[in-house]
């Protein structure tokens, strides 16, 4: 238990560290690390408090804390996936609106360009 | 000076993706059909000859930056039409099999019923119209699925033969499906009330290329096209009214 906690909190570290460094490099957006970055939070917070971990294992009715902390780092990274997955989404709605009046302004030059 | 950017009653919409073998012959029998008509080609980035052998033949092309997929390709059309002014505008797909000597019936339908949509079907009226095993079965599942929403049968509800008029070219500027569109696109103009009339067409085989719903792909195809006919029941249209209008599905 000690040494899957103690794994955890490095992982969080690292994964903090590492979109503090792409945010620094421009790799990912400030307001996209904030998913990361609450998430890397969270694990870390679990992961240094075995109290909670015993006590959110005992709600769900797991004999096993370290399988409450695997399913709670799942969940926290289920959403953030459908976070991203939303920002996605909106991204490609935004992308073909602009590829096609892109292509309509080109059309509508072209047609004025052939008029003079 | 092109056609299109003149205001007229019916224009011609071809999508079109590496379809160099067919689309100027498509483009050539729809102006032997309706020689004062303008077709437009959407040309969804092709990477062969296609836009060159569009423009020879007499259409004017409306060129996509990038591939954007058919719904993509067909909407960007839709809004020029609708820009345009135009009143109607009927889909003819750019691989030669839609035959454009019913383009008139489907026109004469949509100008007498006032119906918002018209459908070329091969399946009205017991045409003799043959499809394969795999996608004679979609097309049943999806009848029998779009019967109780549309509240009407529709035979063929995958053909993209159809033909809209100027209230669908709104609705469709602002909500069109990205991909396998058309069986969708009933369900959103069922949304707004709209009414649909179907025509007996007989479609020919593809002149050049492969059809994009290769057997591999039916099941994904019948798959996605069911979830987006219940996403489209379930959308909540609320949501959509606070943003752009531009682009969303």
């Amino acid at each position: 238990m000690d040494r899957l906690l103690n794994v955890m909190t490095v992982l969080s570290l690292v994964l903090m560290v590492a979109v503090l460094f792409s945010v620094r490099r421009s790799h990912i957006r400030v307001e996209y690390s904030v998913s990361w970055l609450g998430a890397g939070l969270i694990l870390l917070g679990l992961s240094r408090s075995p109290g909670a971990l015993y006590w959110i294992a005992g709600k769900l009715g797991l004999a096993d804390p370290p399988l409450a902390l695997l399913i709670l780092v799942f969940c926290v990274f289920l959403v953030v996936i459908y976070r991203l997955s939303v920002v996605i989404s909106d991204l490609k709605d935004a992308n073909i609106a602009m590829a096609q009046r892109v292509a309509i302004l080109e059309f509508q030059l072209q047609s004025l360009n052939e008029k003079r | 000076m092109r056609k299109a950017s003149q205001p007229k009653q019916l224009m011609i919409l071809v999508p079109a993706f590496n379809e160099e073998g067919a689309i100027a012959g498509v483009i050539r029998e729809v102006n032997q059909v309706m020689p004062q008509v303008p077709v437009l080609v959407v040309d969804d980035c092709s990477s062969d000859d296609t836009v060159h052998r569009a423009r020879a033949a007499g259409g004017d092309v409306l060129q996509l930056p990038h591939h954007l997929g058919l719904g993509g390709c067909v909407q960007a059309g839709y809004k020029l039409a609708h820009e345009l002014g135009y009143e109607f505008v009927i889909r003819v797909d750019g691989d030669g099999q839609h035959d454009p000597k019913y383009i008139p019936a489907l026109l004469d339908m949509l100008q007498k019923t006032g119906c918002q949509m018209v459908i070329g079907s091969r399946f009205y009226q017991n045409n003799g119209a043959h499809t394969s095993t795999v996608r004679a079965i979609g097309i049943w599942v999806f009848r029998m699925v779009l019967r109780p929403i549309l509240g009407k049968p529709v035979h063929d509800p995958t053909s993209g033969f159809v033909g809209v008029n100027k209230e669908t070219l709104l609705v469709f500027t602002r909500s069109f499906p990205l991909e396998y569109p058309e069986i969708e696109a009933l369900v959103v103009l069922q949304r707004k009330r709209f009414r649909f009339e179907e025509v007996p067409v007989q479609m020919r085989k593809r002149k050049t290329g492969r059809s994009t719903i290769t057997a591999v792909k039916s099941l994904y195809y019948i798959i996605h096209v069911l979830l987006g006919v219940f996403v489209n029941i379930l959308k909540f249209e609320g949501r959509r009214r606070k943003k752009s209008p531009e682009g969303k599905k």
